[in-house]
This record gives structure tokens, C-alpha cells and sequence, in this order.
């Protein structure tokens, strides 16, 4: 026997379930009262630098059909490519963006919307650039961990082009399952869990 | 930087890969909305970029007095919630064990009876009007953390026929990195239920499954007023940034 490495297991996921309203969003589910607002409900101020956008999102199941019980949490770097973070040593980012937001899916419609600014370039591990991008976790009802994956831009053709994790796609036709659509100051971004249009997934 | 020591190094270590045979698969048939709603392609597997090894800080600054107090957080003044009274306590621990301090908790849960204050929620146990479900708190310098609460009931739920959740407290963590994101639930020594639900047994190893069940304490009660639950729980632990390829120059 060889010495133990006194590692400890990461506590297994489980999860989220039909009620993650309740713990994460109480307000928008009626339990006003408890918390003065919903944690990540608003991610820019008057003061925030960057170009305002709107992000719509939906989460669509093996059928196509939307969720309508999701959360999606948005993590993001500002204008600059800075992440406001302990762990961001190149310099400080925007003091008005935190750069983190959540959203329930509307439990009518199935729709997530973010109102964010566009993040810039953030360096890779080698230095080169990565594209424009973030960062989404989504959790459900039946999904038992929670999804990683990233929502890049129609309108940065080159940037997405030379992007070092959309290069390590090996079936080039999945690259667009990352890719919002830009419509006017809107980009819109179906996740499909399943099926041919499967969305690329993280493991990182 | 709020709250955290001024004189501390951020780490910027990757994370350890995580065990996904330690995890539930997503598709988990006996689970039934696992079948339309598991990604069936494999995954995109890379080392941790800054925008997984960054995450937000939330500082105690944002707690309110009664966030970590569920019997009394959403009940009218002067009354408190039905139910058994518990302390739930515990560490946020890192792989390598280390406490993580500054880790958002979120919480969520039925009330005594089994019935969550949600419209999706029609089971016939009743609503406590003194009971809202939901609490937060932030862990100390050490990773340690505790919430007072009443021990939620187990319910029925249309999967099977006759399938029934055992009692659990949902449980969202953010440690110091999105790549540590972590949503589980605790359950409670004892409880027989746990080893019947599909959604306990996703999770293939026992083992595992032990790690999610909260130990009576009995150390740790309020004499005449609460029982205490032990529950620890682990986030992914990082390499050491000592050795890292770093880009010449840096």
C-alpha cells in the first residue's frame, strides 16, 4: 500500500428540481418579503461600461418543447475582458458590473432574458485571445448536474474564428450550437438538450 | 475584494477533473424526466480557462438578520414555523480539505408537512402561513456555516405510482470559481425513504450516497429547543499554481 492522498470526493450532485424557484428566485415565485430582490436579477447600472445587450434564451428538451422550470446563471467578463474576481490578478474590473446574473425561464413561455453589456476578449491559458463569450449553467427538473456551456456571437465571425475552445470541436457542424443570433440589440439562443442540434456541453 | 482577508492570495490553480461516475449521469431512467432532458452527446472536456476559474464574491454585507433563520424568516411577528426544530451545520470543504471560506449557501425546502409554497406544488398537505422555504448564509473564515429550520416532510411525487421523496433540504453552493458551481441535497440519517427514491439512486455509489446524509448530533442541540444535523459539503479542489505553464515572461 502506498501513502493515502487524503483527498476528500466532491459531494455528488442532485437535482435542482421543479421548486429551485424557491431558494433562488423567491420572489419571482410569490415568497416576497424574505430577500429584498432576486440575487442576479440586475446586472448593469447606469454607470456600467460596455455596449447594452439583451440576451433571450430558451432551454429546449428531446421534443423541442421548452422548459419552464429552468435557471439559468450568466458569468462574464466586462467590457474590457476583465472578470470581476479575486482570482482576476491582470487588474480591476468594472466596479459597476459583477458580471454574474440569473434567471428563472418564464414558466408560460419558456423564455430567459438577460439584460447585460457584450464582454470583451479574454486571454486564453497560452495568451492567445478567446472570442467574445459566456459562460452559462443551467439546472432543471431532471437534469441531475448542472449544465456548463457558452454562448458565443453571431457578429464576431473572426474572433469566433481563431476562438481556442470553439477550435476543439472536432464535428465542425456543432460549432453553431454555441453561436447566438444577433437581431437588432437582441441575441437570441436556443439550448437544446438533445437531438441533432444538441447544444455542445463542458467538461472543464 | 469584499470580506475576504486582505493578505490573502487568491488561488488561480486549475480544478481537479470531476468524477463523473461519482455524480448522477444525466440520463437516469428510473428518474423519468431525465429521458428527455439528458444530453446524449459526449462532452467537451479542456482545462479550466479564467472564465471558470473566476466567479462573483458575495459579501455577509447582503445578508439580512433572519436569512439563515427559516423558522422565523418568512413568519408573521411573534409567531414561527410548524414543525420539528433543527439546527443544520457543517463545513464547505474543498477536495484537498480545506475549509472554503466566503461560499454563498442558498436553501430550499417543503415545510413539516412535505408542501412547498409553490403554484406547481398541489399535494394535499397544507401551506404553512409562517413558512416560506427559502434561506442563505454565508461560511466563515474556516468554511463553516449554520441554519436554524424545521426538518421538512417527506411527499409524495408523480414519477412511479407510489413514489415518495424522502425529507431533503435542496442546497446551492458557490465557492470561489464557477467550475465549483454545485446545486445537491441533504437528507437525513435514518430516513428510509433515501434508498427507494430514483432520484437518491442515480447516484451509483453508496458511498456517494452516504456523503448527502446528514448526521443527528446530538452534541450539537439546543437542549429543549432544537436537534442538530452534521452536513459537510465538498466542492472540487484545485492543482496547485506553483508548477503551471505560464506563457514566457509571466
Amino acid at each position: 500500500m502506498a501513502q493515502s492522498l487524503d483527498r476528500l470526493k466532491e459531494s455528488p450532485s442532485q437535482t435542482a428540481g421543479p421548486y429551485v424557484h424557491i431558494g433562488l428566485t423567491p420572489n419571482f415565485c410569490g415568497i416576497g418579503g424574505v430577500y429584498p430582490s432576486d440575487l442576479g436579477s440586475t446586472m448593469v447600472n447606469d454607470q456600467t461600461k460596455g455596449e447594452r445587450i439583451d440576451l433571450r434564451i430558451r432551454v429546449l428538451d428531446g421534443t423541442g418543447t421548452p422548459l419552464k422550470d429552468a435557471l439559468i446563471e450568466i458569468w462574464q467578463a466586462d467590457s474590457n475582458g476583465l472578470y470581476n474576481s479575486p482570482a482576476e490578478l491582470r487588474c480591476a474590473a468594472d466596479p459597476n458590473f459583477q458580471g454574474w446574473g440569473r434567471q428563472p425561464t418564464d414558466m408560460e413561455t419558456g423564455v430567459c432574458l438577460f439584460q447585460t453589456i457584450k464582454p470583451g476578449r479574454v486571454p486564453f491559458r497560452d495568451g492567445r485571445l478567446m472570442a467574445p463569450h459566456i459562460t452559462l449553467w443551467i439546472v432543471a427538473r431532471g437534469i441531475n448536474i448542472g449544465l456548463h456551456t457558452r454562448l458565443y456571437f453571431s457578429d464576431e465571425e473572426e474572433a469566433n474564428a481563431e476562438d481556442p475552445i470553439l477550435a476543439r470541436i472536432e464535428h465542425r457542424v456543432r460549432v453553431p450550437t454555441l453561436i447566438a443570433e444577433r437581431q437588432g440589440d437582441t441575441y437570441v439562443f436556443d439550448v437544446h438538450l438533445q437531438g441533432e442540434k444538441e447544444t455542445v456541453f463542458f467538461d472543464s | 475584494m469584499p470580506e475576504l482577508g486582505s493578505n490573502r492570495m487568491p488561488e488561480t490553480g486549475a480544478f481537479f477533473q470531476r468524477d463523473r461516475r461519482w455524480h448522477p449521469p444525466a440520463l437516469t431512467p428510473n428518474y423519468k424526466t431525465s429521458v428527455l432532458r439528458s444530453p446524449q452527446k459526449a462532452l467537451l472536456a479542456f482545462d479550466n480557462t479564467a472564465s471558470e476559474l473566476t466567479g462573483p464574491v458575495f459579501g455577509h454585507a447582503m445578508l439580512g438578520e433572519l436569512d439563515n433563520d427559516l423558522i422565523h424568516n418568512f413568519a408573521r411577528p411573534g409567531e414561527r414555523a410548524l414543525g420539528e426544530r433543527i439546527i443544520v451545520y457543517g463545513r464547505v470543504l474543498d477536495e484537498r480539505g480545506k475549509g472554503v471560506p466566503g461560499a454563498l449557501l442558498e436553501f430550499w425546502q417543503a415545510n413539516s408537512g412535505g408542501r412547498y409554497r409553490h403554484k406547481k406544488d398541489g399535494y394535499l398537505a397544507p401551506l404553512d402561513p409562517n413558512f416560506g422555504g427559502c434561506g442563505r448564509t454565508i461560511t466563515g473564515e474556516d468554511g463553516g456555516y449554520a441554519f436554524r429550520t424545521v426538518k421538512p416532510g417527506p411527499y409524495p411525487w408523480p414519477n412511479g405510482p407510489n413514489d415518495w421523496r424522502p425529507s431533503h433540504i435542496h442546497f446551492s453552493i458557490f465557492g470561489h470559481a464557477f467550475a465549483q458551481r454545485l446545486i445537491t441535497q441533504m437528507y437525513f440519517e435514518g430516513d428510509p425513504l433515501i434508498w427507494k427514491c430514483p432520484i437518491v439512486r442515480g447516484i451509483r455509489d453508496k458511498a456517494a450516497i452516504e456523503t448527502l446524509i446528514a448526521a443527528l448530533d446530538m452534541q450539537a442541540t439546543i437542549p429543549m429547543d432544537a436537534r442538530a444535523y452534521k452536513f459537510d459539503v465538498v466542492l472540487r479542489g484545485r492543482r496547485s499554481s506553483l508548477f503551471e505553464n505560464r506563457p514566457e515572461g509571466n
